[in-house]
């Protein structure tokens, strides 16, 4: 019997609100969930969960135009056709080429190839909360999209072959290609959302692309004393919206403390008024999926 | 000069020092280049004069000219085009706007058409003239917004840019062809490992940096040494202080209740200035 496995995707539009904190003490307490990092260009889970790598995989998604200058008769046909201005005089900046393939086609002599390139790297691992499916895309690179659609195939089938029935991704900040990616399919998204006006805005954002693509949302607010009439105006949004607020997390430099530590908050200090809110939070968010 | 604040992680407060640097210098544009999740305007409240559609191009298939021959589909390196027997189906939030597949359709089936995924906003506030995008909800590719805001660049301006979070491709499109990139961080092991991952693509761009430290006094000493043993400058350390996170909350900007450190900020530009 194929077991049906649950996916939630922690995510928040706004950077640094505390979705990867967040993530780290729910691995905790879900025990034997599926973790996925999919903030795949600038992943930070992996400080918290300290995982033992058990397979690496090479992921080459993208080509980029080469140029052989010996065969070049400089006619100018690539420059003129090339939409992502990538080639001037003759030279091919390897940044800005997105291997679409028209220079090598308008090429009168074959000068130019495509070749492919390491986008980046997928890792399977364990850490003591249960198996992880993580990436890292090199520098600068594009298809973060593709990479974190491979992180989360690669969790489901972790999941199957390890009788886990929950899978929790730690989703990148935003709501553009990686975040689509993140969040398509899911059973549920959380959005942590800080009480700032920016933090209003990016939530107000995230929840739209969750309504786009009818996923329903749960919200939990972080650092909610910090400001607490933007925390009223956030229960106001929600209410009237008919999302749920799964949790208040107070202001606590424990957070950071634990983070310095390498540790989840409610394993770096379970009896702290932070490890309490998010076990309540996590209570709510079970009931909710 | 144009000069990029950007981060790797998010929130670390790229753009407080976006809007507190452009409220600190004289003649200066203000680019919003986090598109996806566009800030400076709550910050800066400017008046917005002028919204333009920024639109990107995708493939129309003629189906009376189209014998299904499937070469559009072959040629496109982001499967946008789908050729079954009898039909040609296009996904629009795929394509890249190559204009591939017009190029190599044998029967003059393709021509080109505009989708809209987004818009520019541009006013003025407080003497700084800003300009920023917002990407469609549900619209996956913020580059080709990113281009679009950054056309809007006066040259004889002096220009900031906030860059979105993250070193991929929209961080590459934001801080591509500026003079410098301010990085700012905090000093955590989250925003270290980022700052890392960002030093790394600006190296590969050739664009010189220096680092922003906010929050100082949370955390830990490591941003500092690796800062130290990388040879990159400290240009400003910002303290972590209610008062700013407070102000923040509220969408004010520091410089505008704590005049004392538009000095800094102006120290700052001299010392990039060099």
């Amino acid at each position: 019997m194929k077991l049906l496995v649950k996916e939630i995707t922690v995510l928040s539009g706004k950077g640094g609100t505390g979705k990867t904190s967040l993530t780290a003490s729910l691995a905790v307490l879900a025990q034997k969930a599926v973790l996925t990092d999919c903030d795949v260009d600038a992943p930070d889970l992996h400080l918290l969960l300290k995982p033992e790598v058990l397979e690496k995989r090479e992921f080459k998604a993208s080509r980029v135009a080469v140029l052989d200058s010996e065969l070049c008769v400089q006619c100018g046909k690539c420059e003129e056709h090339c939409r992502f201005g990538a080639i001037e005089k003759q030279v091919i900046d390897p940044i800005l080429c997105e291997g679409c393939g028209v220079c090598v086609y308008v090429c009168p002599v074959a000068a130019i190839e495509l070749e492919k390139r390491v986008s980046g790297y997928a890792f399977i691992s364990k850490t003591k909360y249960g198996p992880m499916s993580h990436a890292l895309l090199n520098p600068g690179e594009e298809n973060s999209g593709k990479l974190v659609s491979l992180v989360r195939k690669n969790a489901k089938q972790v999941a199957e072959k390890e009788n886990c029935e929950l899978i929790i991704n730690d989703g990148p900040p935003g709501i553009g290609c990686p975040v689509i990616a993140s969040v398509g399919g899911v059973d549920v998204g959380l959005i942590v959302v800080e009480p700032t006006l920016s933090g209003i805005h990016d939530m107000e954002r995230a929840q739209g692309l969750l309504n786009h693509f009818k996923i329903s949302s749960l919200v939990c607010v972080n650092k909610y004393d910090l400001n607490e009439e933007n925390t009223s105006r956030i229960e106001e949004f929600c209410s009237s919206n008919g999302i749920k607020v799964v949790g208040k997390i107070p202001f606590d430099p424990i957070v950071t403390e634990a983070m310095v530590a390498g540790k989840p908050v409610v394993e770096y200090s379970p009896e702290s008024s932070v490890s309490k809110a998010i076990e309540e939070l996590w209570k709510q968010t079970l009931e909710n999926i | 000069m144009i000069i990029t604040v950007a981060s790797g992680k998010g929130g670390t407060g790229k753009t407080t020092v976006a809007v507190n640097l452009a409220l600190s210098l004289e003649n200066v544009q203000l680019l919003d280049c986090d598109v996806e999740e566009p800030n400076s305007h709550i910050l800066l409240h400017p008046e917005i004069a002028e919204t333009e559609s920024v639109y990107t191009k995708v493939p129309v298939v003629s189906e009376e000219l189209c014998n299904y021959c499937g070469k559009c589909s072959k040629f496109c390196a982001y499967n946008a085009l789908f050729v079954a027997p009898k039909t040609v189906m296009v996904f629009p939030e795929l394509c890249h706007s190559c204009g591939g597949c017009a190029l190599v359709c044998p029967k003059k089936a393709i021509t080109e058409t505009e989708r809209q995924i987004g818009v520019i906003k541009k006013g003025e506030a407080d003497g700084v003239e800003i300009v920023y995008g917002e990407l469609n909800v549900g619209e996956a590719m913020a580059v080709p917004l990113i281009k679009a805001v950054k056309s809007q660049i006066k040259s004889n301006k002096n220009v900031v840019i906030d860059a979105p979070p993250g070193t991929a491709c929209s961080l590459v499109a934001s801080v591509h062809k500026t003079d410098y990139c301010i990085l700012v961080t905090e000093p955590t092991p989250f925003g270290l490992h980022d700052l890392k991952i960002t030093v790394q693509v600006l190296k590969d761009l050739g664009v010189p940096m220096g680092v922003v430290i906010n929050r100082a006094g949370l955390g830990d000493r490591k941003v500092y040494e690796y800062c130290k043993t990388e040879n990159i400058p400290l240009l400003m350390e910002i303290p972590f202080s209610k008062k700013i996170a407070e102000l923040y909350s509220r969408g004010v900007p520091f410089v505008a209740e704590m005049p004392e450190w538009k000095e800094k900020f102006l120290e700052v530009r001299d010392r990039i200035k060099g």
